[in-house]
């Protein structure tokens, strides 16, 4: 078989000599553009796990690389003028000039000729060829040609960056963020070879114009980023190679192959270098195609075909999973100044944590000292406020609830060239502070103070719309989920959304707290579950607007009641469904009426002992219909610009604010996005968290969707986390958010990074194995009488810590 | 975790007689359910007509499609259809529907492709409408309807599972896929506040026997799923053919939280009843004791 392969950088060189090496007889020929002693890059990086394929694939490569690489297992942190270390991330870095000549030395060995300063113009010129392999990068000759069947995308990303090499001998991985007046720019380095290292400088578009970058040369770049960057170089250079400040093309292709034809490495797929997984992608691409084409040799062209599917087949996941985590570490860092305003301590646990594949967790088992001085940090500053406060502050600067708080601000930044958990006192001297514990709890443990009610940890559950209540009346269903989770060791319980008015449920079997019947049945249900725990109690208040008058939601969601439904009011006329009424367009004396109705609700809630309120004005209910521009038709002062959306809703706010006590904490939930074209865009999200913070809202609530039908979120596990963060950090807001987190690993990693500050679980109920619907109720009974049998005080936070007090095992009974 | 088995309605060389058979032979075996899969053009049974079929010759089974092809049916005759065999079969139809993945099965029905999921979401909003209404019968059909299951891998698939449905339907793949996909299910579940929580249905190709039999067996996938392209061969190699095999991929299956799986035949001899029963009878509890008195064999 005769195989050409365009592009002699590692993937081309690689494949070329694993071909070989499994069939000598193969013609393999490798053709590249370049003269033998060019190259431009600096050094590249591996995984141990990458390192482990390659000893697998071919052992005298691998003992070459490692016997030249540099090792190092820590990252370190640059931010604020404080360092911080994390290691246990084991990665190897190398010249790519030293990989290309072992590289290049293995094929000669197994007499695989590699044709330099060789231009193909044109594909017909490898038409002897049975196969041909496009190694040739993200410009690929091979692509371009047969563009129509591989159908490639460039997304480019919003940042400039540009690659330089530096004298100076970084000792692992570096990241550095570094303030100017132009803006904020960031460092990725990382050392290679002993005595030089890979020096990239990033920014966002408008800092690098400011910076008066678009118009420099290379040498202007170079002096500017020695400059900025002069304490890190301590002295160094930066050496460019024909470097340019670039945006990355993030390159996605249909297919990877095409009759005779396939793609390898950055000609078929690049991902964002912050993972740094070039290089690696493309020779784990080698090693699964040489695989491949042994799989099927023998088996004539029917065969080459087979392997090239199998190849694309083996590999696509992997570089999908990559390019999307890629993509989330592209975002980071083209929005890391939303981050500026987290300690250091938090600001790294969020790099390091950014992609979403390592938890909390992950980092714990990799080094469990840099997590111990988080956990020592997270519970110092986000602790109770220190009974003796000089300065007689309600709450401390970092108790980051409220809305004259900005979230966990600390700008004092000392440099003390390394990380000192926990001891971030800002300058207010006069403030007596908390001694620095050396063991705390990790973050989902750690109390929150929020007005005048302090949380004993930072976990919530919700009560499940029970659907049993009658005329609004809670009922048994209502006593027993909040005893149940009462004691499941949680902070803060949730009702389900309770009805203002008779006509604001949603289904007829929802709860209201509008009677003077309903706010007895409460205060018993809240004292009796009170007793059983140390969790806090939230009143949801609710008007279901057009999504009220609904059956009850077992058999599905919004389907109007054929019989005994009641008229609907919203912002606009606009029914939810196609199958649901039209609902009537408020006026002025319907919202009267229904800021009235939660004016009367809020004080309800607190005559029934109720520790916190959240108020609902999401998922395309009443209030959530003003806010979003897709619900919101109307044409006088409570629509058009989201400040006049949003009249109504902070006048509800503001109504029920007032007649709850100002010790006791409120929250608002709404949908940050509408998850649907023409919706409540992500900046008016943010105005919105924060006009809600403005006028008493200690948290936001975060949802998402439900404002239309079939307009949700692209469901997984922690699909809220994102929306939290953005409105967290750019709101400065503090947050609740759900999203399908089920377990305190998760809720370590959120917390810890600053995306929320209250967590709330789905129950394990929803998470375990055994039983049907019918037995949804199991881990209820289970874990009432589980809590009955335990005598001492070890029971906290069973449900938190994801561990059902009955788990049934997996039984396979037919 | 429930086991149940397949009807083999679109393996080679079962007629219809044999079809029948197979579902009584099931019947006896320790089997909860009696899947069967559905697909136009390609040689094998309609799916609701092979449900019917079984219905006649079971007391006992669950009989799940898993899943059938919604958009290609009309669907108020889909309702009908569905609620005359809940009532023939006793209550005992589990209504699993997806959107297919086949354009030529849509291009024979002469049903737009491009429009599928649309369809689909109206389908499932009007059939439960079309149950409830009782105006379509017959007497001994469950007038809230079959239990509806939805499947499907799409972002969309579990947006219909927590709005129309009562669970998901899983179409194979290791435990760890249907792990992923389990979630994705339970987060929707949640967040539109759907009760309780969803049903989870999942499958797998089980063959069983000599050398030959194997052979004939991923053949079989090979060419059921060739219009997957290289996926097929993925499918093939997920053939569970050993006692160890089936008793890991249950264990992965019941850890991650599937109500009832059903296991598919890749070849159509009788005798894999027996077989695949030998391989589940030890694992389970004796069926005589009162049930969660058994933890299960790993």
């Amino acid at each position: 078989m005769k195989i050409a392969i365009l592009g002699g950088g590692p993937a081309g060189l690689y494949c070329g000599l694993l071909i070989k090496k499994a069939h000598p007889t193969h013609e393999v020929t490798i053709v590249e553009r370049n003269p033998a002693d060019a190259t431009y890059g600096w050094g590249v990086v591996f995984s141990d796990r990458t390192l482990a394929a390659f000893q697998e694939a071919d052992y005298p490569t691998y003992r070459a690389i490692i016997d030249n690489f540099v090792i190092w297992d820590e990252i370190a942190t640059h931010y604020h003028g404080a360092t911080i270390r994390a290691g246990g991330h084991v990665i190897a870095g190398i010249a790519r000039k030293l990989l290309l000549g072992i590289l290049r030395e293995r094929c000669a060995d197994l007499g695989v000729p590699v044709r330099f300063d060789t231009e193909i113009h044109d594909l017909s010129e490898l038409s002897a060829a049975d196969l041909v392999i496009g190694a040739d990068g993200v410009n690929s000759l091979v692509r371009q040609t047969h563009a129509a069947v591989f159908r490639p995308r460039v997304e480019n990303g919003r940042a400039r960056y540009i690659w330089f090499g530096t004298d100076r001998a970084f000792d692992c991985f570096t990241f550095i963020f570094r303030e100017s007046a132009h803006g904020l720019f960031q460092v990725h380095a990382y050392p290679f070879g002993g005595t030089t290292s890979t020096f990239i400088v990033e920014c966002d578009e408008a800092t690098w114009r400011r910076a008066g970058l678009d118009t420099a040369g290379e040498a202007e770049s170079i002096a500017f980023c020695e400059a900025l960057f002069a304490d890190d170089l301590r002295g160094c250079r930066l050496f460019s190679n024909n470097s340019k400040w670039i945006n990355f093309p993030t390159l996605k292709t249909a297919t990877w192959h095409h009759g005779n034809v396939v793609l390898l490495g950055d000609a078929a797929h690049t991902a964002h270098f912050s993972i740094g997984s070039g290089t690696k992608l493309a020779m784990e691409d080698a090693i699964a195609l040489a695989n491949a084409l042994e799989h099927r040799s023998g088996q004539g062209i029917g065969g080459l075909e087979a392997a090239l599917g199998e190849y694309e087949l083996d590999r696509r996941p992997v570089v999908e999973t990559l390019q999307a985590a890629a993509r989330e570490s592209r975002d980071y860092f083209e929005h890391v100044s939303r981050y500026l305003h987290l300690a250091p301590e938090q600001f790294t646990f969020h790099l390091l944590t950014r992609s979403g594949r390592v938890s909390y967790d992950d980092l714990r088992v990799r080094d469990a000292r840099y997590v111990d001085a988080l956990d020592r940090w997270y519970a110092a500053r986000h602790g109770p406020p220190p009974a003796t406060a000089l300065d007689g502050a309600a709450a401390p600067d970092d108790a980051p609830v409220g809305r004259d708080a900005s979230v966990g601000h600390d700008a004092s930044g000392r440099s003390d060239g390394k990380s000192a958990p926990g001891h971030h006192a800002s300058d207010g001297a006069n403030r007596v502070r908390p001694a620095l514990a050396l063991i705390a709890p990790p973050p989902v443990f750690a109390p929150l103070t929020v007005r005048a009610s302090t949380l004993p940890n930072r976990v919530a559950l919700a009560c499940a719309a029970d659907g049993s209540a009658r005329d609004g009346l809670a009922g048994e269903g209502h006593r027993h989920q909040l005893r149940v989770r009462s004691g499941s060791g949680v902070a803060l319980v949730l009702t389900e959304p309770l009805a203002v008015s008779a006509d604001g449920r949603v289904t007829s079997g929802d709860a209201g707290l509008y009677r003077p019947d309903h706010v007895a049945a409460w205060t018993e249900f809240v004292r009796e579950a009170r007793a059983l725990g140390s969790a806090r109690f939230a009143a949801v208040l609710g008007h279901a607007g057009r999504r009220g008058a609904m059956r009850p939601r077992r058999d599905g969601l919004d389907r109007s009641l054929a019989d005994g439904g009641w008229p609907l009011i919203a912002a606009s006329a606009v029914p939810y469904t196609l199958a649901t009424p039209t609902p009537r367009a408020m006026d002025r004396a319907d919202m009267d009426h229904v800021r009235d109705a939660f004016e009367r609700a809020a004080r309800m809630a607190d005559e029934a002992g109720f520790d916190m309120l959240v108020l609902h004005a999401g998922h395309g209910y009443l209030l959530g219909s003003f806010i979003s521009p897709l619900t919101n038709l109307r044409a006088d002062e409570y629509a058009g610009p989201i400040a006049h959306r949003l009249r109504f809703p902070l006048e509800v706010l503001a109504a029920a604010r007032a007649a709850w006590p100002a010790a006791k904490p409120l929250a608002v939930a709404f949908s940050v996005t509408d998850c649907a074209p023409g919706g409540l865009a992500p900046d008016d999200a943010v105005a919105v968290a924060a006009a809600f913070a403005a006028r008493g809202a200690d948290l936001i609530h975060v949802l998402v969707g439900q404002t239309t039908p079939d307009a949700e979120p692209i469901y997984r596990r922690g699909f809220l986390t994102p929306f939290s963060d953005r409105v967290r950090n750019e709101a400065r807001v503090a947050t609740l958010v759900g999203g399908y987190i089920t377990t305190t690993g998760e809720a370590n990693t959120l917390l810890a990074a600053g995306r929320a500050d209250l967590c709330l679980l789905d129950p394990p109920e929803l998470t375990e194995g055994a039983g049907a619907i019918e037995s949804a109720a199991a881990w209820e009974s289970d874990a009432l009488g589980e809590r009955a049998r335990r005598v001492d005080g070890h029971t906290a936070a069973t449900a938190a810590q994801g561990k059902p007090a009955a788990r049934k095992g997996a039984r396979v009974h037919p | 975790m429930r086991v149940g088995i397949g009807l083999p309605t679109t393996v080679p060389g079962m007629d219809g007689r044999a079809v029948v058979e197979w579902a009584r032979r099931a019947e006896a075996g320790p089997f909860t359910s009696l899947g069967v899969l559905d697909r136009l053009v390609y040689d094998g049974f309609d799916a609701l007509a092979a449900v019917a079929a079984a219905a006649a010759v079971t007391e006992r089974v669950r009989l799940v499609t898993m899943v059938a092809v919604a958009p290609l049916r009309n669907t108020a005759i889909l309702a009908k259809t569905a609620a005359s065999i809940d009532s023939l079969s006793g209550g005992r139809l589990v209504l699993g529907l997806g959107v297919g993945a086949r354009h030529e099965d849509y291009a024979a029905a002469g049903v737009d492709h491009r429009t599928r999921g649309r369809r689909f979401t109206d389908q499932l909003a009007a059939l439960r409408q079309h149950w409830e209404s009782g105006s379509f019968g017959p007497t001994g059909a469950r007038r809230r309807g079959p239990e509806l299951l939805v499947g499907g891998q799409s972002d969309q698939a579990f947006t219909r599972v927590a709005r129309y449905a009562d669970g998901y339907v899983h179409g194979g793949g290791p435990p760890r896929a249907f792990a992923r996909a389990a979630d994705k299910a339970r987060a929707a579940w949640s967040d539109l506040c759907r009760p309780g929580r969803p049903l989870l249905w999942a499958q797998g190709y089980f063959a069983l026997g000599d050398a030959a039999t194997l052979t004939a067996a991923a053949d079989y996938l090979r060419h059921y799923y060739a219009f997957t392209g290289p996926f097929a061969e993925k499918v093939a190699a997920g053939l569970l053919t050993s006692p160890q095999a089936i008793a890991q991929f249950l264990q992965g299956y019941a850890e991650a939280g599937c109500d009832e799986l059903v296991l598919l035949p890749a070849v159509g001899g009788l005798d894999q009843i027996d077989r695949l029963a030998e391989i589940l009878e030890p694992m389970g509890e004796p069926r005589a004791s009162p049930a969660g008195t058994r933890e299960a064999a790993t």
